[in-house]
């Protein structure tokens, strides 16, 4: 599950590994004869992308099923009766019935709640760490930095999913809401330091702008220019990799509760269902397939879509 | 150079105490009842509760008592004293019997990540923009997409059970047959990134002055792509696949898990299954040693094979 940061991580430093190691943010791009700015650029590169209307529409589809499961089925996930199991499709129950006899369609699409929840907070908050430790770091120097990019350094080298093993079989409690909170605490103290240390060096990049100097040269204090100045330039990067880091997220619950120490019933999470489906794959195989299946396809639509607008916003990729 | 090692050494020191801490920290202390913690949700008797007292010290109280207990835990660790399971087994017995399957399984993975990635990845980076190039590209976009959890069970029903390619579980003691359905399923992450980097580094390489020069001098294309560019490409790589071994020994827990091979991943899934907490943080603490080691030969390795990185 580390896999997936490991690997935006690599990707990023031998995509982007410059000169003295700065990611090619798009500020740094002079300004262009044809008065059209970065965005625009991204945003006409990705217009063009089949694969992000098809990411786009997917991760709108998931959100739709999140908030309102209703739509998309009339059937009860809890209501379960165990004279029906593994009966073939009827009624609203399009892939018919699992081991409990539980509608199989109307449990997956109730998994997308939970899974969507803890990815969004879990990038949440991820996001916000990020964007402090990276701000700090990076606009203050000196030791402030060295001694942030030293615990960046440990926290990035504690394996995501033992760790998460270690903190999570800590909750003895099965209320939902506490196993919710527990496993977005885990994930986004684990989870930040790739998104952190991307904003250090966006932040650095733009720290030695001209208009920071200015601003400075103006009367702006530290927090007004960090705000104001820095800020901004640090949110574009940091967004995509949230986005991407939101897919790993929404795998690496699902992980969790699959394990057994993530989410727990009678909360419905696409971890537990694959588990429960996997027990029983040989009496019936939907239970299984249909919960992987939109698991793997939120997770992609995740991917690819920061895939694609990080393509689109680095512009020696062009 | 070895002004580097040092200071990688160092820190690595400093890793392995603040991680051993946090583990330890979690596992033990700071709660109610230790004891009750480390047994999970089962009863524990008045005997093995005063055993346990007597073995961790818990009758030392405050700061210095929870160091002395780390402490404790610690010069164990580094002795190769893991304690017990629940069980009654020797943890140090159980790692030693699972290790053997856990690397077999591990050089699979790297073998076909190896095999399968860096081919694949040379002739998609030659072939920039080329139907296979973006075939590839999307094909290892959906593998890295695609969650081990779905990856391991599809497969295992598929080619296992459905279509019975393969043995579907691997049982206790497995040939290469039975581990290479697996090791493939294992491998794949490996394999994606592995094609990615490879691809990545070759391209950027062939535009590189030194192609150029090794171009104009007459050179064969052939021998260009295969002394010149590759040499220098398969850099990256090769760091990748050094920490891929690492992160592989310690992190077939789904894959094991789900294919019942009796490594390391099995173990302490099946820890984490029956609430063994001992047997969990023996392992972890074990894993979490070979991962910082591994990572530190890594970087190592890196300095080494480019001399333009000097970490000063």
């Amino acid at each position: 599950m580390s896999d997936f940061e490991t690997v935006a991580a690599s990707e990023n430093q031998a995509a982007r590994r410059g000169p003295s190691g700065e990611p090619g943010t798009p500020n740094q791009v002079g300004r262009p004869r044809k008065p059209r700015s970065l965005a625009g650029d991204a945003w006409r590169d990705l217009r063009r992308k089949p694969i992000f209307w098809i990411s786009l529409t997917l991760v709108l589809l998931v959100t739709a099923m999140a908030a309102v499961p209703g739509l998309f089925t009339s059937n009860d996930p809890a209501d379960c009766v165990l004279s029906r199991q593994h009966a073939p499709p009827s009624g609203g129950a399009i892939f018919g019935y699992d081991f409990q006899g539980c509608d199989t369609y109307a449990r997956a699409v109730y998994g997308a709640r939970a899974s969507l929840l803890v990815g969004a907070l879990s990038a949440l908050f991820t996001g916000l760490i990020a964007l402090v430790v990276g701000m700090v770091a990076g606009y203050f120097g000196g030791w402030v930095d060295a001694v942030l990019s030293r615990v960046i350094d440990i926290v990035l080298g504690i394996p995501l999913l033992l760790a998460a093993i270690v903190l999570l079989k800590r909750i003895g409690s099965d209320s939902a809401t506490v196993r919710v909170a527990a496993v977005i605490f885990v994930l986004a103290v684990l989870g930040w330091t790739t998104a952190a240390r991307v904003v250090r060096s966006s932040v650095i990049t733009a720290r030695e702008q001209d208009y920071v100097a200015a601003a400075r040269m103006l009367g702006a204090g530290n927090g007004r220019i960090m705000w104001r100045h820095i800020l901004p330039n640090a949110l574009a990067p940091a967004i995509v990799v949230l986005t991407i880091a939101l897919g790993s997220f929404i795998a690496a619950e699902a992980t969790l509760s699959f394990l057994g120490i993530g989410l727990r019933e009678p909360t419905i999470s696409w971890g537990i269902e694959i588990n429960n489906g996997r027990v029983h794959m040989r009496e019936s195989a939907t239970p299984l397939v249909v919960p992987s299946t939109f698991l793997a396809l939120t997770v992609l639509a995740f991917i690819m879509l920061g895939d694609a607008i990080r393509d689109a916003f680095d512009p020696k990729l062009r | 150079m070895f002004r580097f090692i040092v200071r990688r050494l160092l820190q690595m020191v400093l890793a392995f105490f603040g991680t051993t801490l946090i583990v330890y920290a979690l596992m033990f202390a700071g709660q109610g009842d230790p004891i009750q913690a480390l047994a999970g949700e089962r009863p524990v008797t008045a005997a093995q509760r005063a055993y346990l007292t007597e073995k961790y010290h818990l009758d030392a109280t405050g700061i210095g008592g929870f160091f002395y207990r780390y402490f404790d835990y610690i010069s164990n660790l580094l002795r190769g004293d893991l304690g017990e399971s629940l069980t009654g087994r020797s943890i140090g017995d159980i790692l030693a019997a699972a290790w053997p399957v856990t690397i077999r399984l591990a050089l699979i993975a790297i073998a076909v990540a190896v095999i399968f990635g860096v081919t694949a990845g040379v002739l998609a980076g030659i072939r920039r923009a080329s139907i296979f190039d973006n075939a590839t590209l999307l094909l290892t976009l959906l593998v890295l997409g695609i969650p081990t959890i779905v990856l391991a069970p599809l497969a295992q029903y598929f080619l296992g059970v459905k279509w019975q390619v393969f043995p579907p579980t691997a049982g206790a003691d497995p040939d290469f047959f039975a581990l290479l359905l697996p090791g493939i399923v294992l491998g794949s992450l490996s394999l994606a990134t592995a094609l990615r980097l490879t691809r990545t580094s070759v391209a950027e390489n062939l535009r590189a002055d030194y192609v150029r020069t090794a171009r104009s001098k007459g050179l064969p294309n052939r021998r260009v792509v295969s002394v010149h560019v590759l040499r220098n490409s398969l850099i990256p790589v090769i760091t990748f696949l050094g920490v891929e071994v690492g992160n592989l020994m310690s992190g077939a827990i789904i894959t094991e898990g789900v294919f019942n091979i009796p490594g390391v991943g099995f173990n302490l899934f099946r820890g984490i299954r029956t609430e063994d907490g001992p047997l969990v943080v023996g392992i972890v603490s074990v894993l979490v040693v070979v991962y910082l080691v591994s990572n530190l030969v890594v970087d190592v390795l890196y300095a080494v094979l480019d001399p333009r990185i000097r970490y000063e």
